[in-house]
């Protein structure tokens, strides 16, 4: 056989063959890893959760269904209340100051700055520790005795005349652990938003100055516009990380003092898990849900998709 | 309207200098075009103008005011850029409305401008769209909008047309070359394409690594190019070139033997290159003989690649004609050509400078 006469060979495929050429059973057989990992993982712990919101399941007995009783309990608990309030409180502040610093750093980082590169890795270090051993580190830092902050103002600056208690006190606490949760999360903010800032073109901002631009008016105009896509999406994962936090506060101050610093996540886990009250906990973790869903919905709305961005891309 | 005068112009980044003394006159209303090649200079000297980039050494004045320390804005320039630089998140409106918010023009000044400037250009119809939603064409005409609403003494422009397709490439040279015939605004306008050059200018300088090669009318250049890179450059296709000697009153080429010039200095010793233009070419039974390689048919005309002289394969001699006539030569034939002298060109081996 020479090569003007060669063909290739066409065997039968065998069964196997043919079955993996069948889609609807390619489709089935290549999603199965993915539900069945989402299922065991995700959907059964989830549903048992919610479950027990509705039971008076306590650590080593079986509890009974008891309906809304833990949610209307809830409703006359104090500490529960301050949870809440304090939940907010810490988002709402948390996120606003991670993403005025995170920009600021973000629009600094995007000029033509010595060292750029440097710095870019210097921002990420507070994200890639570990946030138990920040928050370690942080407890080190206020405490009453052996802070480095209260030993700086007192012993060497002599601005201050007596140590601060910074966990001692509610407010001071509720701040401490804000400024705690800003430090590891600027970098998340500053990068993405770096990034995002980088999509955007130079020749936009030099038609900008051409046009007569200051550069806050290319700041107002052409940047905050631009940046909002993708501002919405760091926004809502910073805001549910924040709301959902519970490493940082529960190693700094473990919701003290008496239980003033208490977000749902750490109430949730201190009625569960050391109060042995399952169904509680269960309770206080479902009555996060709500919210949740509200502050996804909000910055997928308020602050996504765009007109503009719609429409096809012919570029 | 104004003047826009470069005089002794040098740009460095770092160490790099890519300027090497630049001087142009752009006169009142005139149309100049800068052409050559990816890297010769040409964007970055017209970004100076707009004051993207600062000036390292010499200056430039528009409407005789020197505007080394102007910033943009103060200029009075528009600029259209390659991209066309539109803001995404604003309608057309906005996108062309932007400068004369920022400068709080009132808003009836502001309508009546867009107004105006989208009736020159059709967009009356797109008003409300937003760039995504345009084609390429609509894209071009919007940012040409944006500049014309400024009114502004000077028109800078910066490869508008490379993103667009061949066809509306065409149609968009026309009309960028009407609406200056319509509102006379001097215009300095960047391309690497030497046909867009020669169809819109009323000047072109032709930059190469830095340098001006040569700064005059298109069919100046075309009729008489300072060197052998703008004779290289400007024509297509391009200009046949071959190496050779004054022997005896005519050039000759190995076995070639051609009519020289008659401004052709008639004792230059040493090599020389003889030019000559593919449509300059004619056939002529009494002409050298030259063996076709390959035929293009293109209707209006045949370009013919052939080897000119006998079988001495010599790549110098391998030329491109143009001819009216349509030729039915198969490869490996022979065909007989001649070159008019009075259109051909002569050039210094070693500077590239004409002779004569």
């Amino acid at each position: 056989m020479d090569a003007s006469t060669w063909q290739p060979s066409r065997a039968q495929p065998n069964w196997l063959v043919r079955l993996f050429d069948y889609k609807p059973f390619l489709i089935f057989i290549c999603l199965l890893p993915a539900c069945g990992l989402l299922l065991a993982f995700l959907t059964y712990p989830l549903g048992l959760g919610i479950y027990l919101a509705f039971t008076d399941t306590e650590i080593g007995g079986n509890g009974e269904w008891v309906g809304l009783d833990n949610f209307i309990s809830l409703m006359d608990d104090r500490i529960f209340l301050t949870s809440v309030w304090n939940t907010l409180f810490y988002t709402f502040t948390a996120t606003v100051l991670k993403f005025g610093l995170g920009l600021w750093l973000a629009l600094l980082l995007n000029h033509q700055i010595p060292f750029k590169s440097f710095l870019r890795a210097i921002i990420l270090l507070p994200y890639i520790t570990p946030t138990v051993l920040s928050a370690i580190a942080f407890w080190w830092i206020y405490d009453p005795q052996f802070s480095i902050i209260s030993y700086v103002l007192v012993d060497r600056l002599h601005i201050l005349d007596h140590y601060i208690d910074f966990l001692g006190t509610p407010w001071a606490a509720r701040w401490s652990l804000i400024v705690a949760n800003v430090w590891r999360g600027i970098p998340f903010v500053a990068i993405t938003l770096l990034a995002g800032l980088q999509t955007i073109s130079p020749s936009l901002y030099e038609a900008a100055l051409l046009d007569g631009a200051s550069p806050w008016q290319s700041f107002r105009h052409i940047t905050s516009p631009l940046l909002m896509p993708i501002l919405a999406i760091v926004m809502t994962f910073s805001v549910l990380f924040t709301f959902t936090d519970f490493q940082l506060v529960y190693a700094i101050t473990r919701g003290g003092p008496i239980n003033s610093t208490h977000l749902m996540a750490t109430l949730a886990f201190q009625r569960g898990i050391p109060g042995a009250q399952l169904g509680e906990g269960a309770a206080i973790a479902v009555a996060m849900i709500p919210f949740l869903i509200f502050a996804t919905f909000f910055s997928y709305y308020a602050l996504g998709r765009r007109k503009w961005q719609q429409g096809s891309d012919n570029d | 309207m104004a003047t826009v005068s470069i005089r002794t112009v040098r740009k460095a980044f770092g160490s790099t200098e890519v300027l090497h003394g630049v001087n142009v006159e752009v006169a009142d209303g005139e149309f100049v075009i800068l052409v050559g090649p990816s890297g010769c200079g040409k964007s970055t000297l017209l970004r100076m103008i707009a004051g993207l980039e600062n000036i390292s050494r010499g200056e430039i004045a528009i409407g005789g005011r020197v505007v080394n320390n102007v910033p943009p804005k103060e200029r009075d320039i528009a600029m259209v850029f390659q991209n066309y630089a539109l803001y995404p998140h604003m309608t057309v409106r906005d996108n062309m409305a932007f400068s004369l918010l920022l400068a709080k023009a009132p808003k009836n000044v502001i309508d009546e401008k867009v107004g105006r400037a989208a009736d020159i250009l059709g967009l009356a119809p797109y008003l409300e769209r937003f760039p995504r939603q345009l084609s390429g064409g609509q894209r071009q005409r919007v940012a040409m909008g944006r500049a014309i609403v400024r009114d502004p003494q000077v028109f800078l422009f910066d490869e508008p047309l490379s993103n667009l397709d061949a066809k509306l490439r065409v149609a968009m040279r026309a009309e960028i070359k009407d609406l200056h015939q319509r509102l006379k605004t001097t215009t300095v306008y960047v391309t690497h394409d030497q046909i867009e050059a020669m169809t819109m200018a009323d000047k072109i300088v032709v930059m190469n690594s830095g340098n001006v090669e040569q700064f005059g009318a298109p069919l100046e250049l075309y009729d008489r190019p300072a060197n052998l890179f703008v004779a290289g450059f400007i024509g297509s296709p391009a200009m046949n070139f071959i190496r050779g000697r004054i022997e005896g009153g005519a050039f000759r080429s190995g076995s070639v033997s051609l009519p020289l010039p008659a401004t052709a200095p008639a004792s230059h010793t040493g090599d020389v290159v003889y030019g000559i233009r593919p449509e300059h070419l004619r056939l002529d039974p009494n002409g050298v003989g030259a063996t076709v390689l390959v035929t293009e048919p293109t209707g209006s005309e045949t370009q013919v690649i052939m080897q000119l002289g006998d079988a001495v394969m010599h790549t110098e001699t391998r030329m491109i004609g143009a001819f009216r006539e349509r030729i039915s030569h198969r490869p490996g034939e022979t065909l007989h050509v001649a070159s008019d002298p009075t259109l051909a060109h002569l050039f210094d081996v070693t500077t590239g400078a004409r002779l004569s």
